[in-house]
């Protein structure tokens, strides 16, 4: 059974609204507490980047939960301005806009597989995918 | 939404009960400066027992809090950090080194009178 959803990322308070849904899928899926604040931790990143650079764009949601594997995808997708260079976005420390330089290294240390696609001009897509261990 | 913050003798403490979104956040660093300004606390107790979630933003918050209070001449100790988010922050690579810490509120305020006495 795969149950796909999404929300809207628009304004900052959907931020907090994407990772109250993501920790409830998790839980649901059998997720332990400390994987539960992973995966809560990955959304409110990408959600927040969605808000910060792309102005709009959304988090979906989809389970996996198959006869060899449990867990669930997560896809921050917008149509913003998209990332010149992907290698120097992940490294540890850069950013513009006076963040920490955290959020993309960390979701990518958080999750177990995690992909971006950008184009510059036109958008980014990132996906990640957490087990049930 | 506004985070209260109590005052009890020369500390302020704050307990934070609620999922953090970014205004909020911001908005607790304007009071919290504000009152220590006030009322020249020279201890701030901020306990996180029942924080779930701490992103990179959040973190930057809470340690500009630190350095900015710190510099305001008073000292800020964290309490109760819950396992998973402490994992999570070490997962983001970000390591509070310099923030002090403690278990619980008690021992977070006797982390604050062995620091403002030295
Ligand atoms: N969805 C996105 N669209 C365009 N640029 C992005 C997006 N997400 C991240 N970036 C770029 O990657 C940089 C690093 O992001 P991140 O690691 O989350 O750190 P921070 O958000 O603290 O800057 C950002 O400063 C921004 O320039
Ligand atoms: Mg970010």
């Amino acid at each position: 059974m795969n149950l796909r959803s999404s929300v809207k990322i628009q304004q900052e308070w959907d931020i907090v609204g994407a990772r109250q849904i993501g920790r409830d899928r998790a839980k649901a899926l059998g997720f332990g507490t400390v994987d539960q604040a992973r995966i809560a931790t990955a959304i409110s990143e990408l959600a927040r980047n969605i808000y910060l650079y792309a102005k709009n764009g959304k988090i979906v949601f989809e389970t996996i939960d198959d006869l060899q594997h449990k867990g669930i995808r997560i896809l921050a997708i917008d149509c913003g301005p998209g990332i010149d260079d992907i290698s120097q976005v992940m490294e540890d420390g850069y950013s513009t806009s006076g963040g920490l330089g955290a959020g993309l290294p960390g979701v990518k240390r958080l999750m177990d597989q995690f992909e971006i696609n950008s184009e510059p001009g036109k958008g980014t897509e990132i996906r990640t995918v957490k087990w049930v261990r | 939404m506004r985070i209260p913050i109590l005052k009890l003798h020369n500390y302020l403490l704050i307990s934070i009960q609620i999922d953090l979104d970014d205004q909020t956040a911001i908005q607790f660093q304007e009071d919290l400066l504000s009152k220590i300004h006030k009322s020249g606390a020279t201890g701030v107790v901020i306990d996180l027992t029942s924080v779930d979630i701490i992103d990179s933003f959040i973190a930057k918050v809470l340690g500009d809090v630190v350095t900015m209070s710190d510099l305001m001449g008073a000292k800020v100790v964290l309490t109760g950090i819950q396992p998973a988010v402490a994992m999570t922050l070490i997962d983001l690579g970000i390591h509070m080194q310099s923030v002090p810490t403690a278990l619980d509120l008690e021992q977070g305020l006797l982390k604050l009178r062995q620091e403002v006495e030295e």
